[in-house]
Protein backbone atom coordinates (compact mmCIF):
# COMPACT_ATOMS: atom_id res chain seq x y z
CA UNK A 1 0.00 0.00 0.00
CA UNK A 2 1.73 3.45 -1.10
CA UNK A 3 1.33 5.94 1.09
CA UNK A 4 -1.70 8.92 0.97
CA UNK A 5 -0.61 11.30 3.01
CA UNK A 6 0.02 13.72 0.53
CA UNK A 7 -2.90 13.12 -1.28
CA UNK A 8 -4.91 14.24 2.03
CA UNK A 9 -2.57 17.27 2.18
CA UNK A 10 -4.10 18.53 -1.80
CA UNK A 11 -7.82 17.07 0.05
CA UNK A 12 -7.04 19.31 2.74
CA UNK A 13 -6.06 22.07 0.54
CA UNK A 14 -9.30 21.57 -1.66
CA UNK A 15 -11.19 21.68 1.14
CA UNK A 16 -9.88 24.97 2.32
CA UNK A 17 -10.85 26.65 -0.67
CA UNK A 18 -14.08 25.73 -0.83
CA UNK A 19 -15.66 23.24 1.90
CA UNK A 20 -18.53 22.55 -0.31
CA UNK A 21 -16.61 20.91 -2.85
CA UNK A 22 -15.19 18.00 -0.93
CA UNK A 23 -18.61 16.17 0.12
CA UNK A 24 -17.33 12.82 0.62
CA UNK A 25 -13.85 11.54 0.98
CA UNK A 26 -12.51 7.58 0.86
CA UNK A 27 -8.76 6.45 0.80
CA UNK A 28 -8.87 2.53 -0.03
CA UNK A 29 -5.93 0.18 -1.93
CA UNK A 30 -3.59 3.68 -2.26
CA UNK A 31 -5.63 5.62 -4.09
CA UNK A 32 -7.87 8.65 -2.46
CA UNK A 33 -11.58 9.18 -3.95
CA UNK A 34 -13.26 12.50 -3.17
CA UNK A 35 -17.19 12.65 -4.08
CA UNK A 36 -17.57 16.28 -5.50
CA UNK A 37 -21.08 17.87 -6.06
CA UNK A 38 -22.17 18.28 -10.06
CA UNK A 39 -22.31 21.90 -9.77
CA UNK A 40 -18.81 22.49 -8.56
CA UNK A 41 -16.94 19.84 -10.22
CA UNK A 42 -15.70 21.93 -13.01
CA UNK A 43 -14.18 24.84 -10.56
CA UNK A 44 -13.16 21.84 -8.41
CA UNK A 45 -10.81 20.48 -11.30
CA UNK A 46 -9.99 23.94 -12.34
CA UNK A 47 -8.22 24.65 -8.87
CA UNK A 48 -6.97 21.27 -8.74
CA UNK A 49 -5.10 22.13 -12.26
CA UNK A 50 -3.81 25.34 -11.62
CA UNK A 51 -3.03 25.76 -7.91
CA UNK A 52 -1.92 22.00 -7.16
CA UNK A 53 -0.27 20.76 -10.23
CA UNK A 54 -2.37 18.33 -11.34
CA UNK A 55 -2.41 19.18 -15.13
CA UNK A 56 -3.22 16.15 -16.79
CA UNK A 57 -6.74 14.44 -16.67
CA UNK A 58 -5.23 10.87 -17.63
CA UNK A 59 -8.66 9.97 -17.55
CA UNK A 60 -12.34 10.27 -17.18
CA UNK A 61 -15.08 7.65 -17.28
CA UNK A 62 -18.46 6.38 -16.12
CA UNK A 63 -19.99 3.74 -14.05
CA UNK A 64 -23.40 2.38 -13.92
CA UNK A 65 -24.45 1.18 -10.36
CA UNK A 66 -27.88 -0.65 -11.56
CA UNK A 67 -31.14 0.41 -11.97
CA UNK A 68 -32.12 0.32 -9.23
CA UNK A 69 -30.34 2.55 -7.26
CA UNK A 70 -30.56 6.11 -6.81
CA UNK A 71 -27.68 8.39 -7.80
CA UNK A 72 -27.64 5.33 -10.39
CA UNK A 73 -24.16 7.07 -12.42
CA UNK A 74 -20.83 8.06 -11.38
CA UNK A 75 -18.71 9.78 -13.52
CA UNK A 76 -14.71 9.58 -12.63
CA UNK A 77 -12.25 11.88 -13.14
CA UNK A 78 -8.24 10.49 -12.84
CA UNK A 79 -6.28 13.48 -12.39
CA UNK A 80 -2.36 12.84 -12.73
CA UNK A 81 0.48 15.46 -12.77
CA UNK A 82 3.21 15.16 -14.68
CA UNK A 83 5.02 17.58 -12.20
CA UNK A 84 4.81 15.27 -8.76
CA UNK A 85 3.52 12.46 -10.19
CA UNK A 86 0.53 12.09 -8.20
CA UNK A 87 -3.04 10.78 -8.56
CA UNK A 88 -6.03 11.94 -7.28
CA UNK A 89 -9.85 10.59 -8.50
CA UNK A 90 -12.66 12.94 -8.25
CA UNK A 91 -16.34 11.63 -8.28
CA UNK A 92 -19.26 13.32 -9.16
CA UNK A 93 -22.61 11.30 -8.37
CA UNK A 94 -25.82 11.56 -10.96
CA UNK A 95 -29.42 10.19 -10.78
CA UNK A 96 -31.15 8.66 -13.52
CA UNK A 97 -33.80 11.23 -14.14
CA UNK A 98 -31.41 14.70 -14.03
CA UNK A 99 -28.16 12.80 -15.36
CA UNK A 100 -26.72 16.33 -16.26
CA UNK A 101 -23.16 17.20 -15.26
CA UNK A 102 -21.21 20.35 -16.07
CA UNK A 103 -18.27 19.82 -18.79
CA UNK A 104 -14.75 20.04 -18.15
CA UNK A 105 -13.59 20.48 -21.34
CA UNK A 106 -12.79 24.12 -20.42
CA UNK A 107 -10.13 22.65 -17.85
CA UNK A 108 -8.46 20.39 -20.14
CA UNK A 109 -9.09 19.87 -23.79
CA UNK A 110 -8.58 16.28 -23.38
CA UNK A 111 -11.77 15.48 -21.51
CA UNK A 112 -14.00 16.61 -24.85
CA UNK A 113 -13.34 12.24 -26.11
CA UNK A 114 -13.93 11.36 -22.66
CA UNK A 115 -16.97 12.75 -22.15
CA UNK A 116 -18.47 11.98 -25.57
CA UNK A 117 -17.41 8.37 -24.82
CA UNK A 118 -19.48 8.32 -21.52
CA UNK A 119 -22.61 10.05 -22.90
CA UNK A 120 -22.29 7.42 -25.74
CA UNK A 121 -22.18 4.48 -23.28
CA UNK A 122 -23.77 5.73 -20.51
CA UNK A 123 -25.79 9.10 -21.43
CA UNK A 124 -24.53 11.21 -18.90
CA UNK A 125 -24.86 14.71 -20.58
CA UNK A 126 -21.75 17.28 -20.20
CA UNK A 127 -23.77 20.41 -20.40
CA UNK A 128 -21.65 22.89 -21.90
CA UNK A 129 -19.76 20.53 -24.13
CA UNK A 130 -18.67 21.63 -27.62
CA UNK A 131 -19.79 18.71 -29.47
CA UNK A 132 -21.57 16.03 -27.75
CA UNK A 133 -22.21 13.09 -30.04
CA UNK A 134 -21.61 10.08 -30.05
CA UNK A 135 -18.00 8.75 -30.73
CA UNK A 136 -18.10 5.16 -31.02
CA UNK A 137 -21.50 3.90 -31.56
CA UNK A 138 -23.75 4.95 -35.12
CA UNK A 139 -25.33 7.93 -34.45
CA UNK A 140 -28.58 6.12 -34.75
CA UNK A 141 -28.12 3.56 -32.37
CA UNK A 142 -30.82 2.68 -29.59
CA UNK A 143 -30.00 3.06 -26.19
CA UNK A 144 -26.95 3.34 -24.41
CA UNK A 145 -24.28 0.07 -24.52
CA UNK A 146 -22.58 0.20 -20.69
CA UNK A 147 -25.82 0.69 -18.77
CA UNK A 148 -26.76 -2.17 -16.36
CA UNK A 149 -29.91 -2.54 -18.04
CA UNK A 150 -28.75 -2.78 -21.85
CA UNK A 151 -28.74 -6.27 -22.66
CA UNK A 152 -25.00 -7.81 -23.72
CA UNK A 153 -26.57 -9.10 -27.35
CA UNK A 154 -28.45 -5.72 -27.39
CA UNK A 155 -32.41 -5.15 -27.94
CA UNK A 156 -32.74 -6.81 -31.26
CA UNK A 157 -32.13 -10.49 -32.32
CA UNK A 158 -28.64 -10.97 -33.69
CA UNK A 159 -28.79 -11.69 -37.18
CA UNK A 160 -26.11 -11.51 -39.82
CA UNK A 161 -28.28 -10.07 -42.78
CA UNK B 1 -6.86 15.42 -91.20
CA UNK B 2 -5.65 17.69 -89.67
CA UNK B 3 -6.93 20.41 -86.94
CA UNK B 4 -5.20 24.06 -86.26
CA UNK B 5 -4.27 24.05 -82.29
CA UNK B 6 -5.90 27.29 -82.34
CA UNK B 7 -9.24 25.50 -83.38
CA UNK B 8 -9.72 23.42 -80.27
CA UNK B 9 -12.13 23.93 -78.36
CA UNK B 10 -10.51 24.57 -74.86
CA UNK B 11 -12.79 22.54 -72.47
CA UNK B 12 -10.47 23.45 -69.56
CA UNK B 13 -9.89 26.45 -68.18
CA UNK B 14 -6.36 27.11 -66.66
CA UNK B 15 -7.04 29.63 -63.49
CA UNK B 16 -4.23 32.60 -62.39
CA UNK B 17 -5.68 31.91 -58.81
CA UNK B 18 -6.73 28.92 -56.82
CA UNK B 19 -10.37 28.36 -56.55
CA UNK B 20 -11.92 29.87 -53.68
CA UNK B 21 -14.31 26.48 -52.52
CA UNK B 22 -13.26 24.04 -50.61
CA UNK B 23 -13.33 20.37 -50.68
CA UNK B 24 -13.85 17.85 -48.22
CA UNK B 25 -12.02 14.59 -48.76
CA UNK B 26 -13.20 11.61 -46.75
CA UNK B 27 -9.59 9.59 -46.03
CA UNK B 28 -10.42 6.17 -44.67
CA UNK B 29 -11.59 3.65 -43.05
CA UNK B 30 -9.91 1.56 -45.71
CA UNK B 31 -6.68 3.51 -46.86
CA UNK B 32 -4.05 1.69 -45.97
CA UNK B 33 -2.18 4.31 -44.00
CA UNK B 34 -5.05 4.85 -41.76
CA UNK B 35 -3.49 1.51 -39.32
CA UNK B 36 -6.68 -0.05 -39.61
CA UNK B 37 -10.41 1.99 -39.71
CA UNK B 38 -10.10 5.34 -38.95
CA UNK B 39 -11.82 7.42 -41.19
CA UNK B 40 -10.73 11.26 -41.24
CA UNK B 41 -13.19 13.82 -42.86
CA UNK B 42 -10.48 16.39 -44.45
CA UNK B 43 -11.71 20.15 -45.24
CA UNK B 44 -9.05 21.20 -47.75
CA UNK B 45 -8.07 24.43 -49.33
CA UNK B 46 -5.63 22.91 -52.25
CA UNK B 47 -3.70 20.62 -50.70
CA UNK B 48 -3.67 22.51 -47.44
CA UNK B 49 -5.44 20.49 -44.21
CA UNK B 50 -8.13 23.54 -43.12
CA UNK B 51 -9.97 21.21 -40.68
CA UNK B 52 -9.26 17.33 -39.57
CA UNK B 53 -11.98 15.46 -38.01
CA UNK B 54 -11.64 11.81 -37.11
CA UNK B 55 -14.00 9.73 -37.01
CA UNK B 56 -13.74 6.13 -34.73
CA UNK B 57 -15.98 3.30 -33.63
CA UNK B 58 -15.92 0.86 -36.76
CA UNK B 59 -14.02 -1.88 -34.80
CA UNK B 60 -16.39 -1.31 -31.83
CA UNK B 61 -16.51 -4.52 -30.85
CA UNK B 62 -18.35 -3.61 -26.53
CA UNK B 63 -15.08 -5.30 -24.69
CA UNK B 64 -15.65 -3.02 -21.79
CA UNK B 65 -19.51 -4.44 -21.53
CA UNK B 66 -18.01 -7.90 -22.13
CA UNK B 67 -15.72 -7.70 -19.31
CA UNK B 68 -18.60 -7.49 -17.07
CA UNK B 69 -20.07 -10.78 -17.94
CA UNK B 70 -16.96 -12.55 -17.28
CA UNK B 71 -14.52 -13.77 -14.65
CA UNK B 72 -11.66 -12.53 -13.76
CA UNK B 73 -9.50 -14.19 -14.79
CA UNK B 74 -11.54 -14.58 -18.36
CA UNK B 75 -11.30 -11.19 -18.79
CA UNK B 76 -7.51 -11.51 -19.52
CA UNK B 77 -8.28 -13.03 -22.96
CA UNK B 78 -10.11 -10.04 -23.63
CA UNK B 79 -6.99 -7.50 -22.80
CA UNK B 80 -5.23 -9.12 -25.49
CA UNK B 81 -6.94 -8.33 -28.39
CA UNK B 82 -7.97 -4.75 -27.66
CA UNK B 83 -4.03 -3.32 -28.58
CA UNK B 84 -3.10 -6.00 -30.47
CA UNK B 85 0.41 -5.26 -30.89
CA UNK B 86 1.01 -4.83 -27.14
CA UNK B 87 -1.21 -7.27 -25.59
CA UNK B 88 1.60 -8.30 -22.78
CA UNK B 89 1.33 -4.73 -21.31
CA UNK B 90 -2.70 -5.36 -21.63
CA UNK B 91 -2.14 -8.16 -19.74
CA UNK B 92 0.31 -6.96 -17.24
CA UNK B 93 -2.30 -3.44 -16.39
CA UNK B 94 -5.40 -5.73 -15.93
CA UNK B 95 -3.87 -8.48 -14.17
CA UNK B 96 -1.98 -5.51 -11.87
CA UNK B 97 -5.52 -3.50 -11.46
CA UNK B 98 -6.52 -6.79 -9.94
CA UNK B 99 -4.28 -8.11 -7.95
CA UNK B 100 -4.60 -4.32 -6.33
CA UNK B 101 -7.86 -5.36 -5.14
CA UNK B 102 -6.84 -8.71 -3.97
CA UNK B 103 -4.33 -7.50 -2.46
CA UNK B 104 -1.78 -10.39 -3.69
CA UNK B 105 2.25 -10.26 -3.64
CA UNK B 106 4.21 -11.21 -6.36
CA UNK B 107 7.21 -13.52 -6.80
CA UNK B 108 10.29 -11.72 -7.79
CA UNK B 109 11.06 -14.29 -10.87
CA UNK B 110 7.73 -13.47 -11.86
CA UNK B 111 7.82 -9.98 -11.69
CA UNK B 112 11.16 -9.76 -13.68
CA UNK B 113 9.50 -12.00 -16.35
CA UNK B 114 6.96 -9.50 -16.94
CA UNK B 115 9.47 -6.80 -17.03
CA UNK B 116 10.88 -9.05 -19.65
CA UNK B 117 8.30 -9.59 -22.03
CA UNK B 118 6.92 -5.73 -21.63
CA UNK B 119 10.01 -4.79 -22.70
CA UNK B 120 10.07 -7.51 -25.54
CA UNK B 121 6.84 -6.31 -26.70
CA UNK B 122 7.54 -3.02 -26.61
CA UNK B 123 10.26 -3.46 -28.99
CA UNK B 124 7.70 -5.46 -31.36
CA UNK B 125 5.44 -3.05 -31.25
CA UNK B 126 8.07 -0.34 -32.01
CA UNK B 127 8.84 -2.81 -34.86
CA UNK B 128 5.29 -3.13 -36.27
CA UNK B 129 5.12 1.44 -36.08
CA UNK B 130 8.83 2.06 -37.74
CA UNK B 131 7.67 -0.41 -40.64
CA UNK B 132 4.36 0.81 -41.04
CA UNK B 133 5.56 4.82 -40.69
CA UNK B 134 8.41 3.95 -43.22
CA UNK B 135 6.08 2.42 -45.57
CA UNK B 136 3.15 5.10 -45.63
CA UNK B 137 6.01 7.88 -46.14
CA UNK B 138 7.52 5.64 -49.08
CA UNK B 139 10.24 3.78 -47.92
CA UNK B 140 9.85 -0.02 -48.43
CA UNK B 141 12.84 -2.27 -47.32
CA UNK B 142 12.51 -0.93 -43.46
CA UNK B 143 9.46 -2.92 -43.41
CA UNK B 144 11.17 -6.22 -43.80
CA UNK B 145 14.07 -5.49 -41.38
CA UNK B 146 11.21 -4.48 -38.88
CA UNK B 147 9.20 -7.41 -39.51
CA UNK B 148 12.41 -9.90 -39.29
CA UNK B 149 13.30 -8.50 -36.19
CA UNK B 150 9.17 -8.39 -34.77
CA UNK B 151 9.30 -12.07 -36.14
CA UNK B 152 12.33 -13.20 -33.85
CA UNK B 153 10.25 -11.80 -30.88
CA UNK B 154 6.85 -13.40 -31.22
CA UNK B 155 8.43 -16.44 -31.51
CA UNK B 156 9.86 -15.58 -27.87
CA UNK B 157 6.30 -15.05 -27.03
CA UNK B 158 5.35 -17.85 -28.70
CA UNK B 159 7.83 -20.54 -26.99
CA UNK B 160 6.27 -18.82 -23.51
CA UNK B 161 2.92 -18.85 -23.57
CA UNK B 162 1.52 -20.60 -26.53
CA UNK B 163 0.29 -17.65 -28.04
CA UNK B 164 2.03 -15.03 -30.97
CA UNK B 165 -0.38 -12.45 -31.25
CA UNK B 166 -2.81 -13.11 -28.42
CA UNK B 167 -0.28 -14.77 -25.35
CA UNK B 168 -2.38 -13.76 -22.29
CA UNK B 169 0.73 -14.85 -20.31
CA UNK B 170 0.34 -12.92 -17.24
CA UNK B 171 -1.98 -14.46 -14.86
CA UNK B 172 -3.71 -12.50 -11.63
CA UNK B 173 -1.33 -13.26 -9.25
CA UNK B 174 1.49 -14.42 -11.70
CA UNK B 175 2.39 -16.04 -14.77
CA UNK B 176 0.69 -18.47 -16.71
CA UNK B 177 3.77 -21.12 -16.57
CA UNK B 178 7.18 -20.70 -16.11
CA UNK B 179 9.48 -20.00 -19.07
CA UNK B 180 9.93 -23.14 -21.60
CA UNK B 181 13.64 -24.73 -21.14
CA UNK B 182 16.46 -22.98 -23.62
CA UNK B 183 14.23 -20.18 -23.80
CA UNK B 184 17.34 -17.95 -22.33
CA UNK B 185 19.42 -19.16 -24.72
CA UNK B 186 16.97 -18.15 -27.45
CA UNK B 187 16.41 -14.68 -26.12
CA UNK B 188 20.22 -14.41 -25.76
CA UNK B 189 20.55 -14.71 -29.18
CA UNK B 190 18.00 -11.96 -30.17
CA UNK B 191 20.08 -9.64 -27.82
CA UNK B 192 23.08 -10.34 -29.45
CA UNK B 193 21.87 -9.52 -32.98
CA UNK B 194 19.82 -7.04 -32.08
CA UNK B 195 22.14 -4.05 -31.58
CA UNK B 196 23.32 -4.24 -34.93
CA UNK B 197 19.89 -4.43 -36.46
CA UNK B 198 19.62 -1.11 -34.66
CA UNK B 199 22.51 0.44 -36.46
CA UNK B 200 20.84 -0.87 -39.61
CA UNK B 201 17.44 0.68 -38.98
CA UNK B 202 19.71 3.93 -38.37
CA UNK B 203 21.60 3.82 -41.73
CA UNK B 204 18.59 2.88 -43.80
CA UNK B 205 16.09 5.25 -42.31
CA UNK B 206 17.58 7.93 -39.51
CA UNK B 207 20.26 9.12 -42.12
CA UNK B 208 17.85 9.21 -45.11
CA UNK B 209 17.91 13.18 -46.61
CA UNK B 210 14.03 11.84 -48.10
CA UNK B 211 13.24 11.11 -44.43
CA UNK B 212 14.36 14.01 -42.80
CA UNK B 213 12.79 16.31 -45.22
CA UNK B 214 9.26 14.35 -44.88
CA UNK B 215 9.13 14.46 -40.71
CA UNK B 216 11.28 17.84 -39.68
CA UNK B 217 9.13 20.80 -38.43
CA UNK B 218 5.98 18.70 -39.52
CA UNK B 219 2.61 18.01 -37.13
CA UNK B 220 3.85 20.40 -33.99
CA UNK B 221 2.85 20.35 -30.94
CA UNK B 222 4.22 22.66 -27.93
CA UNK B 223 4.39 20.98 -24.57
CA UNK B 224 1.77 22.55 -22.60
CA UNK B 225 -0.80 21.44 -25.12
CA UNK B 226 0.23 18.20 -25.58
CA UNK B 227 -0.47 17.53 -21.70
CA UNK B 228 -3.22 19.87 -22.34
CA UNK B 229 -4.53 17.23 -24.38
CA UNK B 230 -3.84 14.21 -22.58
CA UNK B 231 -0.69 13.00 -24.86
CA UNK B 232 0.98 10.60 -22.83
CA UNK B 233 4.38 8.03 -24.23
CA UNK B 234 6.50 9.15 -27.06
CA UNK B 235 4.20 11.63 -27.74
CA UNK B 236 4.61 13.75 -24.77
CA UNK B 237 8.47 12.98 -24.62
CA UNK B 238 8.89 14.19 -28.54
CA UNK B 239 7.50 17.16 -27.23
CA UNK B 240 9.91 18.30 -24.55
CA UNK B 241 8.21 16.93 -21.42
CA UNK B 242 10.34 13.88 -19.32
CA UNK B 243 7.01 11.59 -18.26
CA UNK B 244 7.61 7.72 -17.99
CA UNK B 245 5.54 5.96 -15.67
CA UNK B 246 8.70 3.22 -15.53
CA UNK B 247 10.47 5.96 -13.67
CA UNK B 248 8.06 8.02 -12.43
CA UNK B 249 4.98 5.59 -11.02
CA UNK B 250 7.47 2.47 -10.88
CA UNK B 251 5.43 -0.88 -11.08
CA UNK B 252 6.73 -4.31 -11.50
CA UNK B 253 10.09 -2.93 -9.66
CA UNK B 254 10.74 -0.94 -12.86
CA UNK B 255 12.55 1.04 -10.03
CA UNK B 256 15.46 -1.14 -10.03
CA UNK B 257 16.32 -0.87 -13.63
CA UNK B 258 18.67 0.89 -14.91
CA UNK B 259 17.71 3.06 -18.17
CA UNK B 260 17.13 6.39 -19.58
CA UNK B 261 14.17 8.26 -20.77
CA UNK B 262 15.02 9.92 -23.98
CA UNK B 263 13.54 13.23 -24.55
CA UNK B 264 13.38 15.27 -27.92
CA UNK B 265 12.55 18.72 -27.88
CA UNK B 266 10.87 19.78 -31.04
CA UNK B 267 7.68 18.43 -30.84
CA UNK B 268 7.25 17.27 -34.83
CA UNK B 269 7.50 14.20 -36.38
CA UNK B 270 11.07 13.92 -36.26
CA UNK B 271 11.30 14.60 -32.52
CA UNK B 272 8.28 11.06 -31.96
CA UNK B 273 10.37 9.54 -34.65
CA UNK B 274 13.74 9.84 -32.36
CA UNK B 275 12.32 8.91 -28.94
CA UNK B 276 11.22 5.32 -30.04
CA UNK B 277 14.23 4.82 -32.13
CA UNK B 278 16.10 5.86 -28.82
CA UNK B 279 13.61 4.00 -26.51
CA UNK B 280 14.28 0.68 -28.75
CA UNK B 281 17.96 0.64 -27.07
CA UNK B 282 16.68 1.51 -23.76
CA UNK B 283 14.26 -1.31 -23.71
CA UNK B 284 17.16 -3.52 -25.38
CA UNK B 285 18.75 -2.29 -22.27
CA UNK B 286 16.37 -3.76 -19.47
CA UNK B 287 16.02 -6.83 -21.11
CA UNK B 288 19.73 -7.75 -20.61
CA UNK B 289 19.28 -6.50 -17.19
CA UNK B 290 16.48 -8.44 -16.48
CA UNK B 291 18.06 -12.30 -18.22
CA UNK B 292 20.99 -11.18 -16.07
CA UNK B 293 18.51 -11.19 -12.91
CA UNK B 294 16.71 -14.50 -13.78
CA UNK B 295 16.61 -16.82 -10.32
CA UNK B 296 14.80 -19.99 -10.07
CA UNK B 297 11.92 -19.53 -8.02
CA UNK B 298 8.20 -19.79 -7.27
CA UNK B 299 6.28 -18.01 -10.45
CA UNK B 300 2.66 -17.68 -8.57
CA UNK B 301 1.30 -15.96 -5.88
CA UNK B 302 0.50 -18.07 -2.64
CA UNK B 303 -3.08 -17.44 -2.62
CA UNK B 304 -4.53 -21.15 -3.62
CA UNK B 305 -8.10 -19.66 -4.24
CA UNK B 306 -6.82 -17.30 -6.52
CA UNK B 307 -3.82 -18.71 -8.39
CA UNK B 308 -4.56 -22.17 -10.51
CA UNK B 309 -2.19 -24.62 -8.94
CA UNK B 310 0.38 -26.55 -11.18
CA UNK B 311 -0.95 -29.63 -13.04
CA UNK B 312 1.79 -31.64 -10.95
CA UNK B 313 0.16 -30.66 -7.59
CA UNK B 314 -3.21 -31.60 -8.41
CA UNK B 315 -2.18 -35.24 -9.60
CA UNK B 316 -1.21 -35.32 -5.77
CA UNK B 317 -2.95 -33.32 -3.28
CA UNK B 318 -6.92 -33.34 -3.39
CA UNK B 319 -7.48 -29.55 -2.14
CA UNK B 320 -5.53 -28.35 -5.48
CA UNK B 321 -7.71 -30.11 -7.55
CA UNK B 322 -10.34 -28.49 -5.45
CA UNK B 323 -9.16 -25.12 -5.62
CA UNK B 324 -8.54 -25.99 -9.56
CA UNK B 325 -11.85 -27.04 -9.88
CA UNK B 326 -13.50 -24.11 -8.00
CA UNK B 327 -11.65 -21.33 -9.82
CA UNK B 328 -12.71 -22.70 -13.28
CA UNK B 329 -15.86 -23.24 -12.51
CA UNK B 330 -17.23 -20.72 -10.33
CA UNK B 331 -14.22 -17.90 -10.20
CA UNK B 332 -13.19 -15.93 -7.36
CA UNK B 333 -14.39 -13.34 -5.39
CA UNK B 334 -12.71 -10.05 -5.47
CA UNK B 335 -13.00 -7.69 -2.81
CA UNK B 336 -15.41 -4.45 -3.28
CA UNK B 337 -13.76 -1.80 -4.04
CA UNK B 338 -12.45 0.42 -7.30
CA UNK B 339 -8.47 0.80 -8.31
CA UNK B 340 -6.72 2.36 -11.11
CA UNK B 341 -4.09 1.00 -12.59
CA UNK B 342 -1.64 2.85 -14.80
CA UNK B 343 1.54 1.06 -16.54
CA UNK B 344 3.65 2.86 -19.38
CA UNK B 345 2.48 0.59 -22.59
CA UNK B 346 4.32 1.18 -25.53
CA UNK B 347 2.04 3.83 -26.68
CA UNK B 348 1.46 5.75 -23.71
CA UNK B 349 -0.27 5.77 -20.24
CA UNK B 350 -2.53 2.22 -20.33
CA UNK B 351 -4.54 2.34 -16.92
CA UNK B 352 -7.24 0.02 -16.25
CA UNK B 353 -9.94 1.24 -13.59
CA UNK B 354 -11.25 -1.81 -11.82
CA UNK B 355 -14.12 -1.99 -10.04
CA UNK B 356 -15.93 -5.17 -7.91
CA UNK B 357 -18.56 -5.51 -6.28
CA UNK B 358 -17.33 -8.34 -4.54
CA UNK B 359 -18.53 -11.21 -6.86
CA UNK B 360 -16.49 -13.46 -9.13
CA UNK B 361 -17.17 -10.84 -12.11
CA UNK B 362 -15.71 -7.04 -12.36
CA UNK B 363 -18.64 -4.39 -12.21
CA UNK B 364 -17.33 -2.29 -14.22
CA UNK B 365 -13.54 -1.88 -16.24
CA UNK B 366 -12.48 0.62 -18.29
CA UNK B 367 -9.20 0.99 -20.28
CA UNK B 368 -7.91 4.44 -20.75
CA UNK B 369 -6.26 3.65 -24.11
CA UNK B 370 -3.02 5.68 -24.79
CA UNK B 371 -4.23 5.75 -28.99
CA UNK B 372 -7.71 7.02 -28.27
CA UNK B 373 -6.19 10.10 -25.92
CA UNK B 374 -3.46 10.82 -28.89
CA UNK B 375 -5.61 9.93 -31.40
CA UNK B 376 -7.46 13.35 -30.24
CA UNK B 377 -4.86 15.75 -30.73
CA UNK B 378 -4.28 15.00 -34.17
CA UNK B 379 -6.14 17.48 -35.86
CA UNK B 380 -4.52 20.05 -33.72
CA UNK B 381 -1.06 18.47 -35.36
CA UNK B 382 -2.53 18.40 -39.23
CA UNK B 383 -4.35 21.18 -39.27
CA UNK B 384 -2.43 23.55 -41.69
CA UNK B 385 -0.22 21.14 -43.15
CA UNK B 386 -0.40 19.55 -46.48
CA UNK B 387 -2.32 15.94 -47.16
CA UNK B 388 1.01 13.92 -47.80
CA UNK B 389 2.04 14.94 -43.80
CA UNK B 390 -1.15 13.92 -42.45
CA UNK B 391 -0.28 10.52 -43.71
CA UNK B 392 3.51 11.27 -41.55
CA UNK B 393 1.34 12.14 -38.57
CA UNK B 394 -0.94 9.57 -37.90
CA UNK B 395 2.32 7.41 -38.39
CA UNK B 396 4.05 9.31 -36.04
CA UNK B 397 1.15 8.81 -33.27
CA UNK B 398 1.16 4.91 -33.58
CA UNK B 399 -2.00 4.58 -33.48
CA UNK B 400 -3.90 0.72 -32.74
CA UNK B 401 -7.36 1.26 -34.16
CA UNK B 402 -8.11 -1.68 -31.81
CA UNK B 403 -7.44 -0.24 -28.74
CA UNK B 404 -9.35 3.32 -30.05
CA UNK B 405 -12.76 1.53 -30.77
CA UNK B 406 -12.26 -1.21 -27.59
Amino acid sequence: MSDTKILHEYVERLKEANPAWVADLKDTYGEVTVTVSRESIADACRFLKTENGFDMLADLNGADRGPEEDPRFEVVYHLFSTKHFNRLRLKVLLSEDDPHVSTVTSVWKTANWHERETFDMFGVIFDGHPDLRRILLPSDFDGHALRKDYPLRGYEPYSLT
Amino acid sequence: MSVAVENIPSKFEVLDQALESQMTLSMGPQHPSTHGVLRLELQLDGELVIKAVPDIGYLHTGMEKLFEYKKYQQGIVITDRMDYLNPLGNNLAYVMAAEKLLNLEIPERAQIIRVLFCELQRIASHMVWLGTHALDIGAMSPFFYAFRQREKILNLIEAASGGRMTPSYFRIGGLMMDLPAGFERRCRQFLEDFPAALDQFETLVTGNTIWQSRTKGIGVITAEEAIDWGLTGPCLRGSGVSLDLRRDNPYSGYETYDFEVPVEPDGDVWARFRVRMRELYESYKIVVQALERLKPGPIKADAPKVVLPDRDDMRKHMDSLIHHFLIVAEGFNVPEGEVYHAIEGSKGELGCYLRSNGGPKPDRVHFRGPSFINLQALPVMSEGEMVADVVAIIGSLDIVLGEIDR
